[in-house]
């Protein structure tokens, strides 16, 4: 029986934590056809007791090329570094992650090894008696959950929302093998290049590997009033997001933006002050644990998803919580 | 003389749909096509190419014979020709077979330096097609572009969105990007404009007409297949709790924190 394959994610030596999630998804693959877990990097200078962690997290193998050309994203290498070791293993199903990187390189890949992929799974399982991977993710904005396979193809591949799963807990006694490849001569593509990268400002620090994010929307009126949202996300450990609205309006930054023409999060908690929540602002939260909305509309959209609701003037109500946070970090009630 | 190709798809137009408070799904009712709003930024920057550098913008779907509204808006805001692959046998394909299609389509419209796309479309959601067609025409590719910094002796410079920050890329023409929405403002259609699309004729490419293999088409050509469709609630039917009053305020932030405590939020 061919592996299960998840693809590890890399930034300056350190692997990224959609890594781990993507490992108890495809350990509960691996597991339930009876074959071994292998975890693909692509990338430069990653010391082998990083690599263990691969290991100590449900791998059983891990495959590293490792070579400078891969230090920096370039779907060009990326595609054919990955291609080739398809080529070669012929792995039964890959796992990647919906990040810029995995969303871009999965599609460039499918096209040169012929399969199909699926995007932004939520939900994967093996279909008994085939062995097909049964893919089910959110589409036409998260109102319909649409169930995909691909039969007569071969490797299975899907992407999976970052944040969609927990890693599984480090496991130190497990051991697997840790194989470093170079990258084959004739897969390098030096027609693309990276000649700068520009760190996004502290504030719009990646939302999507957030575990919290404190979104607001037009209810907050004007942009200083978002300082009280960036208390509460850092007495929370969170970032600050937000609407479409509140973005246009130059309160925040398009990176920081949530829903369809933004990005599509998935926290374990997720919290919307003076948001009304419209059908596409919606269908980038959907997925998230558990939402908790403040709103002075008791008919707002936002509380149809909502876990917890609070119906109220948030002027009145952030600065509240953010002080009984204040309290509570301080080891009060 | 910048010679771009915009593609674009007509989708759902879904922002002034309401859901349906019984069963929580999507009222679908009513809902007319539009293009795809992405890919209004691709449309955008593909005009705001040619004014700066001069050039030639055509702007390509596959899709139903429908789909001909949608090229005859983006002519309408500034692009000079329109292109429709359409056949029934290209209905039903997946990402796959569609990057195929379109591919075989652009190959026939003869030599190009830009193809420009929206991220993803707000119906798919994939986001799969655009690369897919940068693998098929083996094009240098540059996803979740935010910022062409600049375009000058067949080079690209450009910046795209990811996860900490933005990636600067140089690429050589011709390529493909796909956009987001910081890239440009779209603008609306003109009347002279709207005069000019209604005079326009759209070119009409058919299977016939392309250089492909059937087996790669449609719905038999898709390596993918949906097996079933949910129509999931999306109501959560959570607490809700007023906060009015002094004490109300009080009694809805404890209630908040029982609740962020019993989740082991906080």
């Amino acid at each position: 029986m061919s592996y299960v394959w998840t693809i590890a994610e890399q930034n300056k030596g350190r692997l990224r934590e959609v890594s781990f999630e993507l490992l108890c998804r495809g350990r509960k693959l691996a597991d339930k056809m009876n074959t071994k877990l292998c975890s693909v990097l692509l990338g430069s200078n990653v010391a082998d007791d990083i690599l263990q962690e691969l290991i100590s997290r449900g791998a059983d193998e891990v495959y590293f090329i490792d070579d400078p050309r891969l230090a920096s994203f370039i779907v060009e290498t990326h595609s054919n570094a990955l291609s080739d070791l398809i080529k070669k293993y012929k792995p039964h199903t890959i796992l990647a992650a919906a990040t810029s990187s995995g969303r871009t390189m999965m599609p460039y890949v499918a096209i040169q090894v012929s399969t199909g992929l699926t995007a932004d799974c939520t939900e994967l399982d093996i279909e008994e008696g085939t062995n097909y991977l049964l893919q089910t993710r959110p589409a036409i904005g998260g109102n319909i959950m649409a169930t995909i396979k691909t039969p007569d193809h071969s490797p299975q591949m899907a992407t999976v929302r970052p944040k969609s799963s927990r890693p599984l807990p480090l496991d130190p006694t497990r051991r697997g093998k840790i194989v470093r490849l170079p990258l084959p001569d004739g897969l390098y593509d030096p027609r693309v290049r990276e000649v700068g990268f520009r760190m996004s400002h502290e504030d719009s620090a990646s939302i999507e590997e957030a575990d919290i994010v404190v979104a607001g929307g037009k209810g907050m009126k004007k942009s200083d009033n978002f300082a009280m949202l960036r208390t509460m996300a850092r007495h929370l450990g969170g970032v600050v997001g937000g609407t479409r609205d509140a973005v246009d309006r130059g309160w925040l930054t398009y990176p920081q933006q949530i829903g369809l023409s933004g990005k599509t999060i998935s926290p374990k908690l997720y919290v919307a002050a003076g948001v009304s929540g419209s059908i596409q602002h919606l269908a980038g939260i959907k997925t998230s644990e558990y939402i908790v909305a403040i709103n002075q509309d008791p008919e707002a959209n936002i509380f149809q998803v909502a876990d917890f609701g609070i119906v109220g003037n948030l002027f009145e109500v952030v600065p509240l919580i953010n002080a009984r946070l204040e309290a509570h970090n301080k080891g009060g009630k | 003389m910048v010679r771009i190709i915009v593609t674009i798809k007509q989708v759902p137009e879904t922002s002034n749909v309401k859901m349906d408070k019984e069963t929580g799904t999507m009222i679908r009712e009513g809902v007319v096509s539009v293009i795809n709003p992405l890919d209004l930024y691709a449309i955008e920057a593909g005009i705001e190419i040619k004014e700066l550098h001069g050039g030639h913008v055509t702007v390509c779907t596959m899709g139903p014979p429908s789909a001909a509204k949608a090229l005859k808006e983006a002519i309408a805001m500034g692009c000079d020709e329109g292109v429709l692959v359409s056949d029934k046998k290209f209905a039903g394909a997946d990402t796959w077979a569609t990057s195929y299609t379109l591919g075989a389509a652009i190959k026939e419209l003869g030599p190009f330096d830009l193809i420009l796309a929206g991220e993803r479309a707000t119906d798919g959601d994939t986001g799969q097609v655009g690369p897919g067609l940068a693998a098929w025409l083996g094009l240098p590719l540059a996803t979740y572009v935010s910022k062409i910094c600049s375009l000058e002796n067949n080079q690209l410079t450009v910046e795209r969105l990811v996860e900490d920050g933005y990636q600067v890329l140089q690429l050589p023409m011709p390529a493909l990007l796909t956009v987001v929405k910081e890239i440009s403002n779209p603008r609306l259609p003109t009347l002279r404009g709207k005069k000019k699309a209604r005079a326009s004729q759209l070119r009409v490419l058919s299977a016939r007409d392309l250089e492909v293999q059937e087996s790669h088409l449609g719905l038999k050509g898709s390596p993918t297949k949906v097996v079933k469709i949910e129509y999931p609630k999306v109501t959560r039917g959570g607490k809700m709790v007023k906060a009015s009053g002094e004490e109300g305020l009080h009694t809805a932030v404890s209630a908040l924190f029982a609740f962020l405590a019993e989740k082991e939020l906080i």
